[in-house]
């Protein structure tokens, strides 16, 4: 059961959780602010639309195709 | 970190699972890459949530058996820097791999059209929810509308009833006549006739479609066209998908022809290239069964195994018929052209309006003057959309071709070609 | 009317420069027709960096006169042409190079441009994402950026100007002939199309140089200035040979273009792994932290040059009524208001905002063998 810390607050999520998920599972789901200022989440799931990218361990990724790791550090776009 | 590889794999979803497998007794030393964080493709996604059939296990299992098969997940190609010749990255690392023989089995992704409200949190793909679920995504006790197009919809809808949602609806746009027609060929294939009864789901309705997504900072409800009426759902998630379409970006870059809109293969699967090949569904839809056959003709030409291709024909030539069947079924109604609004955004990453588009006569135009398609995405999701929508070609791939570090694309050689 | 009449005027390719030109015709009063095969130009190819350059006295007069104008210009531009006046901080990287600031700067001083001289501390203060041990900087104020496919695009929406997809097979003088074998004339043709011009024109001394960009993710407020290492001017500016020089430049949209490469030799417009290899260390050597962020496109394009580095601006000496601007390399969208200034000037036979004389065709072409 991996511990990361989702902007800031720790979350504990089940072993082989995407980053996508656990956005849910521990915030409201979204995961970047669009150019014209709209929260926006997970759309394709499956690493094609970049809707879901965050910051994980201070690189920009997809939060679909990244497993939670512990120690993880994973900010949303604000 | 530089690799070789005898046969390169690109996606390790049942057709680049059936490829390795194949290939796998002849010794070769075979790599196989792909984007996701397990082997399976889509249809088999591994995750918390999961529930693997028993025939994904066994591939797998079988993939780990084979010492000569290195599968690096989470992996993707950024660049084809010289012949037979791939810069590939991972989360942590960039590096370059060398290969004899290529297979292409880059799988599908849902076509997503646009319509009003679907930039809400809330609203994903069809296979996009199913995908999130298996990942981790609770939906319990919420209320989920799933629409667009074909079989998918009704296995998104199980795995999401499965996982304590309340499906509203099944909005399928393909007309009951189509769906009806292709249900009654469906004993042909008689596992899939049994399959397409534990999907059925009695909230299906054919001939019916998205209007608007509506909300305010997330998804509260949708607006749908079914069978003529008007209704609105509150709903707490939409999952629309309408249909898929090849992944062919990477091929073409390879120099693979292509015939429609999918990688041109020849009964060997191969491609007009030499030592390039290709299966599954970058060479057109038609499910697992298909890519799997596919998958292994690829795999056996690829190590010079002529015959034991050949015995694989028979079942590809059976599964392409379940495909033309269901191609046919689910064409997309002309209707769904028109549900984007003037303000509706068609490009995600740049926000560009619908309104922002219609003026000019092709996507380069379109792309200079208003940046639609030049976002993270690359076009994948707004050049699939504006090729349905206005029948523009999309352009083809350049380097990188997915997001990459700078870093990775620094570990190209940068000595000039003698 | 006259048979085949379709304009005052017919620009030929609607890129930045001929976009200017046709604007400042149009506000003449002219009725001008533009002509466009849809070709990748350099204007849709570039990172639409607004600077002062000042190799030679004309490049600064002429760069100079263009900045202002954009100046002027930046409050009417509608927001999708994306204009900043960010200024451009150019890098030292050791001694030898602050020394070219510092004479830089006396130069740029002299011509009353703002500008101010950097030291290292300081410019890490300002740019905290640049490499440690760089020697100093020199800071042009004026300079800015916009999106020239946009900009050009909003010009030609000027009254009294119409655009056409057309490709032109052959000039004759104030008259072109189309591929469909129409002929159409007007009192002038300009001639803006870059690159293409050679294929009109083929006693032009125009060479295509290749460049390479690459633009990243959005990474807001990662980058203020445009970062430009003083190398530029030293090596890849008059290189022969390929080269690359470090060229930041922070979007709007809080991505950032990196640039830039030279090629020469080649019409290939394949993005080539090994220059943007060699293009991105080279940036990455200013600035470390590049190497984490994602890239997320690549291309190249094609600036149309002129030995001398000038472009051809005024009247084809042995072609009468036929008008050029072309020939402007990198500078293309930081002149073209120059460009269309001095053109407008010389067809109207009015003193032009800046002696004419260093851009002249004659210099390649000879004396003018008409009246």
């Amino acid at each position: 059961m991996p511990e990361l810390m989702l902007d800031g607050h720790a979350l504990t999520v089940a072993d082989g959780t995407s980053v996508a998920a656990a956005l849910a599972l521990g915030g409201n789901g979204c995961s970047r602010t669009s150019v014209s200022g709209q929260r926006r989440a997970p759309l394709c799931g499956m690493g094609i639309c970049q809707e879901c990218r965050v910051t994980i361990d201070g690189r920009r990724r997809l939060a679909c195709q990244t497993v939670c790791r512990d120690g993880m550090q994973v900010e949303t776009q604000p | 970190m530089n690799e070789y590889a005898d046969l390169l794999i690109i996606g390790a979803g049942p057709a680049g699972m059936a490829a390795a497998l194949a290939a796998a007794p002849s010794g070769a030393r075979i790599v196989m890459l792909d984007d996701n964080p397990f082997a399976g493709g889509q249809i088999w996604r591994d995750g918390p949530q999961a529930s693997l059939p028993a025939q994904a296990r066994q591939l797998r299992e079988r993939l780990q058996s084979h010492a000569n098969i290195r599968h690096h997940s989470g992996t993707r190609v950024i660049a084809n820097p010289g012949p037979k010749q791939l810069l590939v990255e991972d989360d942590e690392n960039g590096w370059l791999i060398s290969y004899d023989k290529l297979i292409l089995c880059t799988g599908a992704r849902e076509l997503l059209l646009p319509f009003p409200g679907w930039t809400l949190p809330g609203v994903t793909g069809a296979g996009g929810l199913q995908a999130l679920i298996k990942s981790g995504l609770s939906v319990s006790d919420e209320r989920v509308v799933i629409a667009g197009s074909g079989p998918l919809l009704l296995a998104s809808a199980a795995t999401a009833t499965q996982h304590g949602a309340s499906v509203l609806r099944i909005a399928e746009q393909a007309s009951l006549t189509s769906v009806a027609g292709f249900a009654a060929q469906l004993p042909r294939w008689p596992a899939k006739w049994l399959q397409s009864f534990s999907l059925f789901n009695r909230h299906y309705r054919a001939g019916t479609h998205v209007l608007a997504a509506f909300g305010t900072d997330r998804l509260e409800g949708v607006r749908l066209q079914q069978q003529g009426k008007i209704v609105e759902l509150e709903c707490d998630r939409l999952a629309c998908g309408f249909g898929l379409i090849p992944n062919i970006q990477l091929g073409q870059a390879l120099g693979y022809a292509i015939e429609g809109q999918a990688l041109a293969v020849d009964v060997w699967q191969a491609s007009n290239r030499a030592d390039h090949y290709a299966a599954g569904e970058c060479t057109g839809f038609g499910g697992s069964e298909l890519a799997l056959a596919e998958g292994a003709i690829a795999g056996h030409s690829a190590v010079g195994e002529v015959e034991k291709a050949r015995q694989w024909w028979p079942r590809r030539a059976r599964w392409q018929g379940f495909a033309n069947a269901l191609n046919q079924a689910f064409t997309l109604d002309p209707q769904l052209k028109s549900l984007a609004r003037p303000d509706t955004l068609v490009c995600r990453c740049e926000d560009i309006p619908y309104a922002a588009l219609t003026e000019h006569s092709d996507w380069r135009a379109a792309k200079l003057a208003s940046r639609c398609g030049m976002g993270a995405c690359q076009g994948r999701v707004c050049g699939a959309a504006v090729e349905h929508l206005f029948g523009w070609q999309p352009s083809a791939s350049r380097p990188p071709y997915s997001p990459a570090r700078i870093e990775t694309l620094m570990c190209l050689d940068d000595t000039p070609p003698a | 009317m006259i048979e085949g009449r379709v304009a005052d005027v017919i620009v030929i390719g609607a890129g930045i420069i001929g976009a200017a030109c046709a604007q400042a015709l149009a506000r003449r009063g002219l009725q001008v027709l533009v002509l466009d095969a849809g070709l990748h130009n350099a204007t849709a190819a570039g990172m639409g960096h607004l600077l002062v350059l000042d190799d030679n006295p004309a490049e600064l007069a002429l760069s100079d006169y263009s900045l202002h104008r954009w100046r002027e210009l930046g409050p009417d531009l509608p927001d999708g042409c994306a204009y900043r006046n960010n200024g451009t901080l150019w890098l030292a990287a050791n001694a030898e190079e602050m020394a070219v600031a510092q004479s830089k700067y006396l130069n740029l001083q002299a011509q009353g441009i703002a500008c101010e001289l950097i030291g290292a501390g300081a410019m890490r203060q300002r740019e905290p994402e640049l490499a440690e041990g760089l020697e100093g900087g020199l800071l042009i104020k004026g300079d800015g950026i916009l999106y020239a496919p946009a900009t050009a695009n909003w010009m030609l929406e000027t009254p009294s100007i119409r655009q056409r997809r057309a490709r032109v097979t052959e000039v004759d003088g104030h008259r072109v002939r189309l591929d469909d074998g129409q002929w159409l004339s007007a009192d002038a043709v300009v001639l803006a199309n870059g690159t293409q011009a050679n294929q009109l024109c083929p006693e032009l001394p125009i060479e295509p140089k290749k460049g390479h960009l690459l633009i990243t993710d959005r990474y807001p407020a990662t980058v203020t200035h445009t970062l430009v290492e003083l190398g530029y001017v030293t090596s890849a500016h008059n290189a022969k040979g390929p080269s690359v020089a470090c060229n930041i430049q922070p979007r709007p949209t809080g991505q950032l273009f990196i640039g830039a490469s030279r090629q020469f030799g080649t019409t290939d417009p394949q993005v080539e792994g090994w220059m943007l290899a060699k293009m991105l260390k080279r940036a990455a050597g200013y600035m470390p932290g590049l190497a984490r962020l994602n890239g997320i496109r690549a291309w190249t394009g094609f600036r149309a040059a002129s030995p001398d580095g000038l472009p051809l601006v005024g009247q084809h000496p042995q072609r009468q009524g036929l008008w050029l601007a072309v020939g402007h390399e990198g500078l293309g969208v930081t002149t073209a208001p120059g460009t269309a200034d001095l053109l407008v000037a010389q067809l109207f036979n009015e003193t032009p905002p800046l002696a004419a004389q260093p851009y002249l065709p004659q210099r390649f072409l000879g004396e003018p063998a008409y009246a």
